[in-house]
């Protein structure tokens, strides 16, 4: 697929810019992600409140987008490629916001537990979870920019095994809980900062189901990675 | 039920599983029907190897650059080509399976049955009435009452009735553009046809006027088999059922609109309806 040589040179910058916004903020939701994770890591409360502080510029990223895809589809009427790319990025950066709120709700869980105190055990299950959804989210906006299919069908097969690792680190936290009922607040938020990571999981999957639908004009969304895969060797 | 209803207040999700996602070709009855069709003007072919079935009582659409043949196919299915000096033809046309082209046809009786409107309104200078009657006259000697109930139902069904009813005797020629072109739909549509064959019939026209036609392209399916002609890719997209393009005398792809317009299966079709270089 190429984005470029339209006759009309306006509607090539049009999208390449709406494109370029995408990585931008793709790449700012990454960093707020990295920065939550370190922080959940590292007790490091500074940087949990810069990660919440800065949530608003994702906000503003998506609305800003969504105006540029609006206009596009008003003033264009896009066809085709051209189409699907605009419907990918109107899904894509409902996504990355989505991240971006689950990373936030990590950095104030960083917060928190600094704020209690809060020996450092514990968060270190959290940090291998959360290395691989940052691994899944960069690879998810590589397959974007790069408009790579197969490296995509490898983020859906990533989620798996997140998901996996999620119920483990349930199974572990549980037991924690039952050795020592008076963990059971604390372990409660790491929980839920599992939990976020795990959701963060999912909606790199989603983009890299919509940047199959870019590239091949196929829906794969709620199919078997079986299924996924056909689609993406299939010839268009 | 009961429950998907009271969620929904009164919306049958059901339907939304039921309603197919895209028209298939495979389903559908074919009224006209081209084999290998090959069209000379003269040394220079105009259409090659053109093999496609379009649908009965559905709207087709053929878009493409100037040049590409569109026209030249269109007229093909009422055989206006044979009016043109230096034509050759090799292939066949079929209209609901009985050759078009073949030595005892009645050139006037396939022309009734296939209908034509072209770019330019081109109303006779005769009164609105006598616009429609036309080609009931010159095929019969109808009654007066019979006479005035079709053409009714002709000015109706080309949705320019309320806006000409008092004054059915005044000239064609007083209405404006867009009303011109309904009218001629009407009288193209008094001796029920089974086809209609638009040749871009509203790039003359301003958008209202052309809505009005797409509204009534929508109406008339339900009744006739419908092939529009048009430079604009919105409107093939608006109007049709399935999209012809057609690119230098050959038939590049025709398939389910949705599909054409989202997911096409060439890159040359791509190219084109995205307005890239070719």
């Amino acid at each position: 697929m190429n984005i470029g040589q339209h006759i009309s040179q306006q509607f090539n910058e049009e999208l390449e810019d709406i494109r370029n916004h995408v990585m931008a903020m793709g790449g700012l939701v990454e960093q707020q992600l990295s920065d939550a994770i370190i922080a959940l890591v590292e007790c490091n409360r500074e940087l949990g409140e810069q990660v919440i502080s800065n949530d608003h510029r994702v906000n503003g990223l998506e609305v800003n987008i969504d105006e540029e895809c609006s206009r596009v589809l008003a003033r264009r009427q896009p066809a085709a490629g051209d189409l699907r790319l605009i419907v990918a990025v109107i899904k894509t950066i409902t996504d990355l916001e989505r991240i971006g709120d689950q990373a936030e709700r990590v950095g104030r869980m960083a917060v928190r537990l600094v704020d209690a105190e809060m020996k450092q055990s514990h968060y270190v299950e959290l940090q291998h979870i959360g290395n691989h959804v940052r691994e899944m989210l960069h690879s998810a906006l590589d397959a974007f920019a790069r408009m790579d299919p197969v490296a995509a069908l490898n983020v859906a097969r990533e989620d798996i095994k997140v998901d996996n690792e999620y119920e483990s680190i349930m199974r572990q936290l549980m037991t924690f809980m039952m050795e020592d009922p008076r963990t059971i607040s604390r372990v409660l938020d790491v929980m839920w900062a599992a939990r976020a990571l795990e959701r963060i999981g999912d909606h790199a999957r989603n983009i890299s189901e919509y940047v199959i639908y870019l590239v091949k004009g196929k829906d794969v969304r709620h199919v078997s990675l079986d299924q996924m895969e056909e689609e993406v060797r299939s010839e268009r | 039920m009961t429950e998907a209803t009271a969620i929904t207040h009164g919306i049958d999700i059901g339907a939304l599983d039921r309603e197919p996602r895209h028209l298939r070709m495979q389903d559908e009855t074919i009224c006209l029907e081209v084999k290998d069709l090959n069209l000379y003007y003269g040394d220079k072919q105009a259409l090659s190897g053109i093999n496609m079935q379009i649908p009965k009582q559905r709207v087709s659409a053929f878009i493409g650059p100037s040049g590409c043949g569109k026209s030249t196919l269109l007229r093909c299915f009422n055989r206006m080509n044979d009016l043109v000096d230096g034509v050759r033809i090799d292939g066949q046309i079929a209209i609901d399976g009985e050759d078009m082209y073949a030595p005892h046809v009645n050139v006037a009786e396939l022309r009734r049955r296939v209908g034509m409107v072209f770019q330019k309104p081109n109303p006779f200078p005769k009164s609105i009435f006598e616009n429609v009657a036309y080609g009931l006259r010159i095929q019969g000697n109808p009654g007066k009452r019979e006479l005035a109930e079709v053409v009714e139902k002709a000015l109706k069904g080309a949705a320019l009735w309320d806006e000409v009813k008092d004054r059915l005797h005044d000239s064609a020629l007083g209405l404006s553009g867009g009303q011109q072109q309904r009218l001629v739909i009407a009288r193209a549509i008094a001796i029920e046809p089974e086809v209609l064959l638009l040749d871009e019939p509203a790039s003359a026209l301003d958008p209202i006027s052309t809505l009005k036609i797409e509204e009534l392209i929508y109406e008339l399916k339900d009744r006739y088999t419908i092939v529009i002609v048009t430079h604009n890719m919105q409107q093939a997209a608006r109007v049709s059922d399935y999209t012809a393009f057609m690119y230098m005398g050959e038939l590049v792809e025709f398939g389910d609109t949705d599909t054409l317009f989202t997911n096409p299966r060439k890159k040359q079709t791509e190219d084109y309806i995205t307005g890239r270089y070719g």
